[in-house]
């Protein structure tokens, strides 16, 4: 080649990166596009802001007023907390089910998928008030042979209060969804992983612990991150059974004051907040589990600010040494 | 079937060895896939401190008898015994009753297979791969099954990479990673399936020299490849199989240059 379409190249004589004594220097590719969308954004975002800020009807003065409310925070802890729970039974229960999918037992196949069939079948509306109600169904459970004598028998009503049974919804839902991922992950493990460790004598269930499950996270992972984030969501569900979470705390405040408006936005502004939380946890423990399967793992965001600080001394560094 | 014994001198390792003892004993074993029968009666056995190479055109069932050895398929008829014992079943007077998964991988323990594709565990280091099975499958200290994986690694060349991912390694160091694993166990037998198959030109020969050592320190083996030359240079035995049956076997110099098959001089002259 003989022509070249590098301006800065063209303008310097053809050998004078040969004279110099340093190491060449490397330009990055510009990318001027992306500084026009960014600029196109930022404008956008302004013009939200200030619709946010300057509308009366927002009525941010009662936001402020309600957002570290007493109740309102004990709104905030239970949804946490049905979450939790919800999450915890409805992923060990999933693992379950997706084992028992994947089992060559025919009996525990067919009982995984019907589980799953159903449950997936019907609205968690549906599911919630089904439980919520199945004190009056089955006002007292016994346990003994079907149609024969009771052994033991002990009234719903106690059992399962309304904060349980909305866990108890919320899982059962959970389990049939966190299945279906669990197995996605394992069937997206190499066949050839579990024959190898067939073929070292490795015992069936350190098979599945030690060399399926961890290497099944990285299809996991994602996915239960989503399903988490929805179920965190779908507490808000629950609120019909009149659980004092975050959603209906917020509903029985604006009865009384019929600040509607501020009142949502302070639901909204929590869900964002621990959503993003959510998030930022779903980002580390998917780089926990990239381990062996990127030849270099990419930087955090905080160490890629610390990378950036760094080029930028060396940057301001380099112009004030004379070439 | 003509059986050979391991040429003298080139092992002094087993001089002390029984060279009568069959280590792989291969009875008439049948296996299908569905309709199609893929092994239609092979019989082979393999002395300790042997080396047998199995050659054969693609799809004559070099993989599936290698696989049957292990029992990772389960046969249709026949036996495999490994050092006198029968590998999946226990023989209760003329009736052979399946053994549970358990002591399959038991029986495993003593069998170390190397596979084309490695197969190394990804998530795990070099060191924690060498490691695994002795700890959960034989239940040995952790601290003595680190040293002994740091002796084979030695052994392979590649003590420097205990601590890597298989990933941050060629194709030829995983695969030479993946006979060092199969040795960790101790195995009786060591069973290859086409182990350079996967691999560049140039790093073959890595692999096939961390094989000859073995050869050379007395390790029974079977190893199934088209590298003729390894063969030649390694094999106590070469076998050639055809369309599920073992066409013919005998000393390389006899298989390999004067063979008495026309199966096996069309195939030949197509490798060499
Ligand atoms: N899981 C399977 N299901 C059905 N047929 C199979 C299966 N595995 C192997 N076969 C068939 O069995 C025959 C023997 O296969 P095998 O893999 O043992 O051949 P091979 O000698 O190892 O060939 P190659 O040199 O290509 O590896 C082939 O015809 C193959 O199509
Ligand atoms: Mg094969």
């Amino acid at each position: 080649m003989t022509t070249t379409t590098d301006g800065e190249a063209s303008l310097a004589p053809p050998d004078s990166g040969a004279e110099r004594s340093g190491p060449l220097k490397i330009v990055p590719v510009r990318h001027p596009g992306r500084w026009v969308a960014v600029a196109i954004a930022l404008v956008l975002v302004a013009q939200l802001v200030h619709a946010l800020v300057t509308n009366p009807g927002l009525e941010w003065a009662t936001f402020r007023q309600y957002f570290f409310d007493p109740s309102v925070l004990h709104g905030v802890w239970l949804t946490i907390e049905l979450t939790f729970y919800a999450a915890v039974a409805g992923f060990a229960g999933g693992m379950v089910l997706a084992f028992m999918r994947l089992s060559p037992n025919p009996l525990l196949r067919v009982t995984a998928y019907a589980y799953v069939w159903v449950v997936r079948s019907v609205p968690l509306l549906v599911q919630v008030l089904f439980w919520f109600n199945i004190s009056y169904l089955y006002s007292r459970l016994s346990i003994g042979v079907p149609f024969g004598p009771e052994f033991f028998s002990f009234s719903t009503t106690h059992l399962v209060s309304s904060v349980s049974a909305a866990v108890i919804a919320l899982s059962v839902n959970e389990a049939a969804f966190a299945s279906e991922i669990v197995r996605a992950g394992v069937l997206s493990v190499s066949h050839g992983q579990l024959e190898a460790a067939a073929a070292l004598g490795i015992p069936r269930r350190r098979q599945l612990m030690r060399i399926v499950l961890p290497q099944a996270m990285r299809t996991i992972a994602p996915n239960a991150a989503n399903q988490l984030i929805s179920l965190f969501k779908n507490t808000s569900i629950v609120s019909v059974m009149a659980i004092m979470e975050l959603f209906y705390t917020v509903q029985v405040i604006y009865g009384r004051t019929s600040r509607i408006v501020p009142m949502l936005l302070v639901a909204t502004v929590w869900y964002v907040l621990l959503t993003t939380l959510l998030t930022i946890f779903q980002y580390y423990v998917e780089r926990r589990f990239a381990k062996g399967t990127t030849r270099v793992l990419p930087p955090t965001p905080v160490e890629r600010v610390r990378l950036a600080i760094r080029d930028l001394r060396a940057a301001a560094a380099d112009e004030g040494t004379p070439r | 079937m003509t059986t050979t014994s391991p040429s003298a001198g080139r092992r002094p390792g087993d001089a002390a060895a029984d060279p009568a003892r069959v280590v792989v004993d291969i009875r008439d074993v049948h296996k299908n896939y569905g309709l199609v029968e893929v092994l239609k009666g092979v019989d082979l056995q393999v002395h300790v401190g042997e080396v047998t190479v199995v050659l054969g055109p693609s799809g004559s069932g070099k993989s599936t008898l290698l696989r049957c050895i292990n029992h990772l398929e389960k046969v249709k008829r026949g036996t495999v015994t490994i050092d006198g014992e029968l590998i999946g079943y226990r023989r209760v007077g003329d009736r052979l009753h399946e053994l549970r998964e358990r002591e399959v991988l038991r029986q495993r323990t003593h069998i170390g297979f190397v596979f084309q594709n490695f197969n190394l565990f990804p998530h795990l280091t070099v060191e924690e791969n060498l490691v695994e099975a002795p700890v959960s499958a034989l239940g040995v200290p952790r601290t003595r099954a680190q040293e002994r994986a740091g002796r084979l690694l030695e052994r392979v060349g590649l003590r420097d990479k205990a601590t890597a991912y298989p990933g941050q390694l060629s194709g030829g160091q995983q695969q030479r990673i993946a006979i060092a694993r199969a040795l960790a166990l101790e195995p009786k037998v060591l069973l290859f399936d086409e182990p350079t198959s996967a691999l560049d030109p140039e790093l073959v020969g890595e692999v096939l020299d961390v094989i000859k050592d073995l050869a050379r320190a007395g390790t029974t083996m079977i190893v199934v490849t088209h590298e003729i030359g390894f063969a030649r240079e390694v094999a106590d035995t070469v076998v050639f199989m055809d369309d599920g049956r073992i066409v013919e076997q005998g000393t390389p110099a006899d298989v390999l240059d004067s063979p008495r098959h026309e199966r096996t001089r069309t195939f030949l002259s197509k490798v060499l």
